[in-house]
């Protein structure tokens, strides 16, 4: 009997959620049902972090993908979409390809994975505390990160502002869309 | 000390050091993993069960009736032959629905509610997890809930269902911001995410009197927008009675409509937790400046009873809102938001900021 840590096992076994869901999202005939699928696999990546104790990236993933992009796709399926839709199956070439080319990514990739020497680093895990991680945004010293910080702050703001600008109705604008 | 007195992890320690001798380490995780597990199931229905008799009976007094009163004494048993009643019901198969979105959708909202009920610190070392993010994290779950609504709705296939869940989902995305900013605004104040420290650094004085006016106008916010992520009246017009029918969960009966029912109350006891381990103490005892004899008088009170006390009291707040004011328009609940909400906890943010670095607060 092969024995498995604690650690292992749960590993083993958000491995397999992952995988399995990531199948399904992109073979799923039904947009929603990809789109739930695709949930389970960003909270399998969120258990990962988790695992490794990193739990500021655990919530941060569950926060932003989970509860933020996911929300968003739903969204815009509810808006738009009908229980019953279905995706056509696709046609027989483009399955081909499309195998094809994802299994040459995962071959690739396996490549480079089992060809590089991992070695164990003697550093101990660096300290990944909310209040470092904090601190380390904020500086401005050498291992400080307030100048991307900021430029991400300006773009997330010009990103509302353009949204504003987009969703705002003029007046006049109005009036010609009800008489089209 | 008198404060160590009922410190529990003491006796988890024991019960950990006990499993790990018999069935080494790594059993003894599964095994201590199974047991919080099945115990916080058991807490999480039976509180669920004490919230909904504790509504009738509020609702009732408020609306002058007696509420149950024939099951058993004060009708204390009413929620338990509600509970049998929800499980020996059908299970209604919606023909033409997304049957396994229908299936999945109330055991997401169920998780979400769940993770964060497993952060919230019950007494000294009486709680499951406790990460250095644990306000956070609670965000995080509590986020997942509206994935949960957003699918019940649509996988229904009615109109209803959909406009209750499209309704909801504005809200709660909305109202997430209020709750993340008031929580902002005093984690300025503590300097930590992690709840047991928020705690212990209240034990000479609860929050909302050492954090002067921003701790009051933060407690405040966080009660109208929490009402409104947990979906309750005022802000039910997702599910909307008298109008939806019942919103997002039209569709849904016997033990899956429990399962909402349950959520529903569920993340209101996490909101209520989050609001008194923030502002209120958390487990910590009433002390009264210099009052020696007063103080020794209250820590002999056990923590887990001043913790539930405490909740108990948020929750009747919270039950109060639900039964004396009307239901909110879309429109006035977005605009409350966004144009009252967000702009008092942006200020009372900066208020917060400028008391902490001048050193005002107590």
């Amino acid at each position: 009997m092969i024995s498995l840590t604690f650690h292992q096992a749960v590993f083993y076994f958000f491995s397999a959620v992952i995988v399995i869901f990531s199948i399904l999202t992109v073979t799923s005939r039904r947009i929603l049902r990809a789109a739930t699928y695709l949930l389970f696999v960003l909270l399998g990546t969120a258990a990962f972090y988790f695992l490794l104790n990193y739990t500021f990236m655990g919530a941060m993933q569950i926060t932003l993908y989970a509860g933020g992009i996911v929300v968003l796709i739903i969204f815009s399926i509810l808006l738009t979409s009908h229980v019953g839709d279905k995706f056509e199956p696709i046609g027989a070439g483009k399955l081909i390809v499309s195998l094809l080319i994802s299994l040459f990514g995962a071959g690739f990739t396996l490549y480079v994975f089992l060809k590089t020497d991992f070695t164990p680093s003697s550093v101990g895990l660096p300290d990944a505390s909310v209040r470092k991680i904090g601190n380390a945004l904020l500086s401005y010293q050498r291992d400080g990160f307030v100048l991307p910080f900021e430029v991400v702050s300006l773009l997330l703001l010009a990103a509302i502002v353009g949204a504003i600008v987009i969703a705002r109705k003029e007046p006049a604008d109005n009036e010609n869309l009800n008489n089209e | 000390m008198t404060g160590n007195a009922y410190d529990f992890s003491i006796i988890t320690k024991n019960i950990d050091q006990y499993l790990v001798l018999h069935w080494g380490p790594s059993m003894a995780a599964t095994l201590e993993l199974v047991l919080v597990g099945v115990l916080y199931l058991l807490i999480y229905a039976l509180v669920g069960l004490l919230l909904v008799y504790a509504e009738r009976r509020i609702c009732a007094f408020i609306q002058c009736r007696l509420g149950p009163n024939r099951v058993g004494p004060q009708g204390i048993f009413q929620t338990i032959a509600d509970f049998i009643k929800l499980l020996l019901k059908e299970n209604i198969r919606i023909e033409r629905a997304d049957k396994l979105l229908f299936f999945i959708a109330p055991f997401i909202i169920i998780v979400g509610s769940f993770l964060a009920f497993g952060t919230l610190p019950f007494a000294k070392g009486l709680h499951a997890l406790d990460p250095d993010i644990g306000l956070f994290f609670i965000m995080a779950a509590t986020s997942l809930g509206v994935i949960g609504i957003l699918l019940a709705g649509w996988s229904s296939n009615s109109k209803y269902s959909l406009i209750g869940a499209m309704r909801s989902g504005a809200q709660i995305v909305s109202y997430e911001l209020s709750v993340g900013l008031a929580m902002v605004t005093m984690v300025i104040l503590t300097g930590t995410l992690q709840l047991s420290e928020i705690i212990e650094m209240q034990r000479d004085g609860w929050f909302i009197f050492k954090g002067h006016i921003p701790a009051l106008i933060a407690f405040v916010i966080l009660l109208i927008a929490g009402t409104a992520e947990t979906n309750r009246g005022p802000f039910d017009l997702a599910e909307a009675e008298s109008e939806l029918t019942a919103g997002f969960h039209t569709e849904y009966s016997g033990i899956k409509f429990a399962f909402f029912f349950l959520a529903e109350y569920m993340n209101m006891f996490v909101l209520a937790a989050v609001a008194t381990t923030l502002f209120l103490g958390g487990w910590m005892p009433l002390h009264l400046g210099n009052l020696q004899a007063f103080n020794q008088i209250m820590d002999f009170i056990p923590p887990l009873v001043w913790f539930l006390v405490k909740v108990f009291a948020v929750i009747y707040i919270i039950m109060l809102f639900k039964w004396t004011y009307p239901r909110l328009r879309i429109d006035q609940l977005l605009s409350l938001e966004w144009k009252y909400l967000l702009p008092i906890n942006l200020f009372n943010l900066i208020l917060m900021s400028v008391i902490v670095l001048l050193g005002l607060h107590f």
